[in-house]
């Protein structure tokens, strides 16, 4: 168990090292020089205490579509709906945050649960359907990601107009916002905020649900055999529908940090990439919460530097979407690699 | 009532034949046993290829240039679209992952490329196709005037290229063994039939349909290249659910999905659709799949195999 944990880690690196060799590439055809590239994108996340906490910021979100997408992927399904989860949960904290003025300790706990429920019930519908009628929840989650698209389409502008654009929500208020005055100070105004503290939580919460409660146990169950789970008792449609609302909190989660703390409105006409992102962060995580973390940070820095490299040099910032995008692809063909690799380590053997 | 259908049809249809031609695409894929969600990605590199293709071209070639973009797009939709083939048929990869690998490197890998190309990351066409009237024809009386009035030649060429694909598929040879590999591989296998080949052209027929589908917006409505195609790559993923995998199910369901589309768009303009919330129109070809879904769970026409990677040794 131990070995092949190894291995699923040491495949993650080298999908990680293809796809910076992948992006290097890119630079090049298009006449740049990559290590200038990756100086400036790793110096853009890193060179100080601002852009650090930017960095944080940024990873937070990842870590949430990141968990829920692992969390579902172990208990045996494919939660690719933390797009339009996210959507549902930044929805209601939006709505909570627009609408509500009461002291910050209350209105931020009921946007961070009524998120939690929203996503979690988006997710639920995925589960239930494929609980009680056994639709595929790839093609469900596909569903109500432009589902949640749609209705944010429509919502925002009419409830939530922003007062200059008809294409985003209103400011969200200080008061409801997850960015706080010691912290922001203490970063020196980066756009950290409380959510990176709940990302920490809820990665500790969601590994011990996984590793030491029945109910993970069960999950894991109907993941790895839902047949034989079945058998040995375990209530396979009730734990199907727990495991993506579970999976789809995690989202909603994700929406309200992203919403309300990283971003201070809401705009249309966006299925926000953070939730396929997060199907990058599960894999390269190995789907374990704390690798997930460590995954999400790293492409957080990814993404939060390369505004300034592309202010730097001549390449553009979708560079960095484009290196995600390649390990993913590089991930899911890991199978290659692991071939390759055993074979060189027979031959290793041998000699 | 009337007056109001008959001046949405023409961009109704204009809406739909790219929808049309996608999920064609994807009946080929899915047919063949590879489920393809990447739909979107290769939509977006045709919209990228085509673009940049009749960019370039439109002043030495004026004519040609918008003919050769469509045919680029579909060169480089089928070429992007040997990735998938690669990951899910030689390296039985998971084919969601996949999927979502190339709708994601397709968004972000083209605006990179336009973007060091133009500085903006659009790419704009000058001359789009004009839209004509068929001589004779549109004097037919009611069906003339929405079928065959202020058409776009675009449009005739993907439903020349549907009739084509609905006989290659249910009247030779190719389109039976296509059709076998994706309910009984191992059936297939034994009766001779190279079942990784068969899956390497359908998905390569797939990239190739629905690059075409994203040229066609350029070449159409749109004008312009702008990074996403927003959505209707899986849009023409739930006209293919919906239509249960069937070249005449795909022709209803994007003709009413497209339609329901086309009426929230002009429903600001039109006063007469004003009372008919956006918002339900636009969800509805969404939920109305997921309802279907339900409806067809026990009896779903899906190709048995799909999904599932061919592996010789298990029975």
């Amino acid at each position: 168990m131990k070995a092949m944990n190894k291995k699923v880690y040491i495949l993650s690196f080298v999908a990680v090292i293809l796809g910076l060799i992948a992006g290097a590439f890119f630079m090049l055809v298009t006449n740049n020089n990559p290590l200038d590239g990756y100086y400036y994108l790793f110096r853009g996340g890193l060179m100080n205490i601002e852009r650090f906490g930017n960095t944080l910021a940024t990873a937070t979100t990842l870590v949430f579509t990141g968990l829920s997408v692992a969390f579902a992927f172990r208990t045996g399904l494919f939660n690719i709906g933390a797009s339009g989860q996210m959507l549902m949960g930044g929805l209601w904290a939006t709505a909570i945050a627009l609408t509500f003025q009461w002291p910050k300790p209350i209105l931020l706990t009921v946007i961070i649960i009524g998120a939690a429920l929203s996503g979690g019930l988006w997710g639920g519908i995925s589960g239930w359907l494929k609980g009680r009628f056994n639709v595929n929840e790839v093609v469900s989650t596909i569903m109500l990601n432009w589902t949640a698209y749609w209705t944010i389409y429509y919502v925002i502008p009419k409830y939530f107009k922003g007062a200059f654009l008809e294409t985003e929500s209103r400011r969200i208020p200080q008061e409801a916002s997850l960015r706080v005055e010691w912290l922001s100070s203490l970063f020196n105004g980066s756009y950290i905020n409380l959510g990176f503290f709940l990302a920490i939580i809820v990665t500790i919460i969601i590994a011990f649900i996984l590793n030491k409660t029945t109910l993970g146990y069960e999950l894991k169950a109907v993941g790895f055999n839902r047949l034989a789970a079945e058998a040995a008792g375990i209530n396979v449609q009730r734990n199907i529908m727990l495991s993506m609302m579970i999976s789809g909190a995690l989202a909603g989660l994700g929406g309200a940090v992203f919403y309300v703390g990283y971003a201070s409105n809401m705009q249309i006409g966006v299925l926000p990439a953070q939730g396929f992102d997060g199907i990058a962060v599960s894999l390269l995580g190995a789907n374990s919460p704390f690798g997930v973390f460590v995954a999400a940070l790293f492409f957080g820095l990814l993404h939060s530097g390369k505004g300034f490299m592309s202010a730097m040099t001549s390449i553009p910032p979708e560079i960095a979407d484009t290196i995600i995008a390649t390990i993913i692809y590089f991930a899911a063909t890991s199978i290659l690699i692991e071939k390759l690799w055993d074979r060189f380590r027979r031959k290793g053997g041998r000699e | 009532m009337w007056s109001i259908i008959s001046s949405i049809f023409p961009y109704a249809i204009a809406f739909t034949i790219p929808l049309l031609i996608t999920a064609l695409g994807g009946l080929f894929s899915e047919r063949s046993g590879v489920v393809n969600i990447g739909l979107e990605g290769l939509m977006v590199v045709g919209s990228f290829t085509g673009a940049l293709v009749i960019a370039m071209l439109e002043k030495s070639l004026p004519g040609y240039a918008i003919w050769i973009g469509l045919l680029a797009a579909m060169v480089a939709g089928g070429l992007f679209a040997l990735l998938h083939a690669f990951a899910c048929i030689n390296l039985n990869a998971n084919q969601i992952i996949s999927g979502t690998a190339i709708n994601m490197i397709a968004g972000s890998l083209t605006v990179y490329l336009a973007r060091n190309i133009t500085g903006s990351g659009n790419i704009h066409i000058v001359n789009g196709l004009s839209r004509k009237d068929i001589p004779l024809l549109v004097d037919i009386p009611i069906i003339g005037k929405l079928f065959f009035a202020q058409t776009y030649a675009s449009t005739w060429f993907v439903l020349l290229i549907v009739l084509a694909s609905w006989f290659l598929l249910y009247r030779m040879v190719f389109g039976l063994r296509l059709r076998a590999c994706g309910e009984h591989p191992h059936a297939a296998d034994a009766a001779g039939i190279n079942v990784s080949v068969v899956r390497y052209i359908a998905v390569i027929i797939s990239g190739a349909y629905a690059a075409l589908g994203g040229a066609v917006i350029i070449v159409t409505y749109s004008g312009e290249f702008n990074g996403s195609v927003a959505g209707l790559g899986f849009l023409a993923l739930a006209s293919l659910i919906f239509g249960q995998w069937k070249p005449l199910g795909i022709l209803g369901s994007t003709l009413f999905f497209g339609f329901a589309s086309t009426v929230a768009n002009v429903s600001q303009v039109i006063p007469g659709l004003a009372s008919i919330p956006g918002i339900i129109l636009k969800t509805f070809p969404y939920i109305a799949t997921l309802i279907a879904l339900v409806f067809f769970s026990k009896s779903s026409q899906a190709p048995k195999a799909l999904g599932e990677p061919y592996d010789k040794g298990k029975r």
